[in-house]
């Protein structure tokens, strides 16, 4: 790729985000015959063993912001959130009909039977329900884990029609490594230079790498960060933020920008985890079944969707994360009806305020269209933010 | 709850002095007390440490149907608990913020152990983990996979075994003070086997016309001793040997279920319940139906604590540890919803129901998620209409009395006209 500034990097983002078809990776898959799409649903999925199979891995996070879902409510009753109703709506609609498997991973009951209806609905498709361990001893989570990914390899042999070799999973590591680190430099250099990677713009960088292949998302985030340092872009007078409880059904892409506009730069946050779930490099020599299933019980990132054995350890990732980052307060915006963001929030609260950390609270949908109201309260809690430090 | 004087029977008089006796040990201070959760509770492992259980649904139940509950959700909504998640949750929460009173007067004392049987629900883990915060007390996990693929693994099962011997009795020994005895563990399942059976068939009599016995609401009360605190007792033998005795004798007397007003005249309609129920009109709800002619025949809320007749399981002694997982494993939210609608298909048609009706619960995304889909689902492939009503648990602003009421009018006038015509009927949803 040649040296593309900014904008049009973000453009290309942009337009990838805004393509409910999937061009990208049908295109891929027409690319050559007999290959396969496997799309996923938040919070982590091995996408290691998936791209060792030869099939592209495809984050799906429901409908966005401007779909308008009109079976999908047949499907849903109102006090259920939306992105199951939406990515119902996106496969009814045939937007997935080159996608040839599901995974469902146990992030809540939602996706667990969403699981079950694509089993109901669509029959002819390969459909996963991922389990991950809540223990997290080796050989109790470790062993379980480790059989469900050899499960999970054999079904997409099956599917492939070849079988995976652990050669060439051992080598997708290596890719998922590499796509890692590009990851956290980008998260790094905004959490440095905010003003100079806004987070809607970071936020497209990652959207993009729910459809390209990890190789070629890995090249897009290097080029968006030479491009990016090369600019001279206004430094804000906005407070550090981090965000978090937005790790399923996305925030438009409106409320990110909003929340910047508003006076608060987002130094960290927990959109598509998926990208930064596992915290350190995964061995690439050994078996890659068990380093995979090592990695996972720990070194992986704390989220709602999982158990912390250990109470004085709650809510220690988060704490670490606003110190890491030098955030000075924290957003928990969680989509309404979430129970993992919500039923999460009053323990993460307690630790913030027993650190006389601020904070505020808000719920979106992935379609929430007014921002006024969050530009006010974000607005708010940034100025509050901004007194609070210079008294 | 009205003051309309209420039948019981010999067995809902020896349940109502089990679950008083029940309190009556954890509040007494001599035991010590793990709270756990009905589905996949491992009551015959708490007894071999002379555990007492307590089960905070129960408590959010008792609550409810004393119309306390609607307080308690406002308390903890109050500080800081979300409008939209599990009732179930902050009537807990609210309860302790309003001192923590057991049914029996007494204040519950903090339990000595949280056991934390993660099965079929994601609301649990988070539920104990702010129990946890406020109890400060030992707190264990024993995750149980999900059966998405309609039937247990082998991996699965392990996992849980692993789990039993390396997390759950070490931490209930420490506890308890009491070393684990296997062979005191199988005495209780081959107990819980024989209670087993005659609860099997309590749910089957239902297949009977008129049925003697209401399936939903009269079988709430019917499965409390099996998925409470008293499964592998001989009380619990007792209880359900009684109950069949009771039933045996209505059925030998031609007689329609049984409901707190007495018993139904006359079985017009025979529907089989998907969810569960609302618990704080939970008599007026009831009411809605017998007055109707209207008897539950089957329910999926009878299988929330263990499902015994779909697959025929029962506790093997033989297999002690292996048996809890498996019955774990197969708890009605625990499966996939296409075994899910293979079981309401098979009790349609099994039971002779005239339809489906789903009361869809806002508190539970673990029943209700899926739920419009599993219906029309069992419409197609049975032909019979289904219905579906929306409330909650335990909150009372989720109970519209007069919309239930026309829901159900306008579908038991549906299954008239599907009577009359002799054709399909479309939902009435
Ligand atoms: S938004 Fe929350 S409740 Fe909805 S599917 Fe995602 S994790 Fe589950
Ligand atoms: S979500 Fe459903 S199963 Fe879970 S605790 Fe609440 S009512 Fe029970």
């Amino acid at each position: 790729m040649g040296a593309r500034p900014v904008q049009e990097i973000v453009a290309f983002c942009q337009e990838i985000f805004e393509d409910l078809h999937f061009a990208k990776a049908r295109e891929w898959k027409a690319a050559r015959p007999g290959r396969k799409v496997i799309g996923y649903m938040p919070v982590y999925v091995p996408r290691e063993i998936v791209h060792a199979a030869g099939m592209l891995p495809l984050g799906i996070l429901g409908g966005g912001a401007d779909m308008e879902v009109i079976h999908g409510d047949a499907y849903y009753q109102s006090y259920i959130c939306r992105i199951p109703r939406s990515t119902i709506e996106l496969a009814i609609t045939g937007k997935l009909d080159f996608v040839d498997g599901m995974m469902f991973p146990s992030i809540c009951d939602v996706i667990r039977n969403l699981s079950g209806i694509w089993k109901l609905l669509f029959k002819d498709k390969y459909v996963r329900y991922f389990d991950a361990p809540q223990n997290f001893r080796d050989e109790v989570g470790g062993v379980f884990y480790a059989n469900e990914l050899r499960e999970l390899r054999e079904g997409l042999e099956r599917l492939g029609g070849r079988t995976i070799t652990d050669g060439e999973i051992r080598r997708s590591i290596a890719v998922y490594n590499e796509n890692r680190r590009w990851v956290n430099r980008v998260y790094d250099f905004r959490a440095a230079s905010p003003w100079k990677a806004p987070s809607a713009e970071v936020y497209l960088l990652m959207r993009a790498g729910m459809v390209l292949p990890p190789e070629e998302h890995t090249l897009l985030m290097r080029e968006y960060l030479a491009a990016a340092e090369a600019v001279d872009r206004p430094m804000r007078d906005n407070c550090r933020v981090l965000l978090t409880g937005a790790f399923c059904e996305q925030p438009p892409l409106n409320l990110i920008k909003s929340l910047e506009i508003s006076g608060c730069y987002i130094v960290d946050d927990d959109f598509m985890l998926v990208h930064r779930w596992l915290l350190e490099e995964v061995p690439v020599d050994g078996d890659p079944i068990w380093n995979l299933s090592r990695a996972f019980l720990r070194h992986s990132a704390q989220t709602a969707a999982k158990y912390e054995p250990d109470m004085a350890e709650k809510g220690s990732y988060l704490i670490d994360s606003i110190r890491r980052r030098g955030a000075d307060g924290v957003i928990f915006a969680a989509p309404s009806f979430c129970d993992p963001a919500l039923l999460d929030q009053p323990m993460m609260i307690r630790r913030l305020e027993a650190l006389k950390i601020p904070y505020i609270t808000l719920k979106y949908a992935e379609n929430s269209g007014q921002m006024q109201p969050i530009r006010e309260q974000s607005g708010t809690f940034a100025d509050s933010i901004k007194l609070w430090s210079a008294s | 709850m009205s003051q309309r004087e209420v039948v019981k029977s010999i067995s809902q008089l020896m349940q109502k002095e089990m679950i008083g006796r029940n309190y009556d040990r954890i509040t007494g201070g001599a035991a010590k007390v793990s709270s756990t959760f009905v589905p996949g509770n491992l009551n015959e492992l708490l007894m071999c440490f002379d555990i007492a259980n307590n089960l905070p649904e129960i408590n959010a139940i008792q609550n409810a149907m004393r119309k306390k509950s609607g307080e308690m959700i406002t308390e903890a909504e109050r500080a800081g608990h979300s409008e939209d998640v599990c009732t179930y949750v902050k009537a807990d929460i609210g309860m302790m913020a309003k001192g923590n009173i057991a049914p029996n007067g007494k204040p519950f004392p903090d339990p000595d152990v949280l056991l934390l049987s993660y099965t079929g629900c994601f609301t649990f883990m988070k539920w104990f983990e702010l129990l946890r915060e406020q109890y400060k007390c030992p707190t264990v996990m024993l995750h149980v996979p999900y059966a998405a693929d309609g039937r247990p693994t082998r991996n699965m099962r392990d996992y849980i075994v692993k789990q039993l011997k390396e997390d759950v009795i070490p931490t209930l020994e420490k506890v308890s003070g009491i070393r684990f005895d296997i062979d005191r563990l199988r005495g209780y399942l081959r107990k819980s086997a024989v209670a087993e059976d005659d609860l099997v068939w309590m749910l089957e009599s239902s297949k009977r016309r008129p049925s003697p016995i209401d399936c939903y609401f009269g079988g709430v009360y019917y499965m409390g001793p099996i998925f409470t605190a008293f499964r592998g007792t001989d009380e619990a033998i007792e209880y359900y040997r009684l109950l069949r005795d009771e039933i045996e004798d209505r059925i030998a007397r031609g007689l329609c279920a049984q409901t707190p007003d007495g018993d139904m005249p006359e079985e017009k309609y025979r529907l089989v319940v998907e969810g569960p129920p609302n618990w704080t009109s939970f008599r007026d709800f009831w009411q809605m139906f017998h007055e109707a002619g209207a008897v539950v025949v089957a329910s999926t809320y009878t299988k929330v604590g263990g499902v015994y007749d779909y697959d025929g399981f029962r506790h093997d002694p033989d297999h002690p540890l292996e048996t809890l997982a498996d019955y774990c494993l197969g708890v009605y939210t625990n499966r996939s919803l296409p075994t899910r609608v293979d079981m309401l298909v098979r009790n349609l048609q099994e039971y002779d129901a005239d339809g489906l009706l789903i009361n869809s619960i806002k508190s539970c995304n673990s029943f209700s998620a899926g739920q419009l889909v599993m219906m029309r689902e069992i419409e197609r492939r049975t032909g019979k209409p289904g219905a579906f009503i929306e409330t909650d648990l335990v909150d009372p602003r989720y109970f519209s009395a007069a919309n239930v009421k026309n829901r159900l009018e306008s579908y038991f006038q549906m299954i008239d006209q599907k009577r009359r015509s002799g054709g399909s009927a479309a939902s009435a949803m």
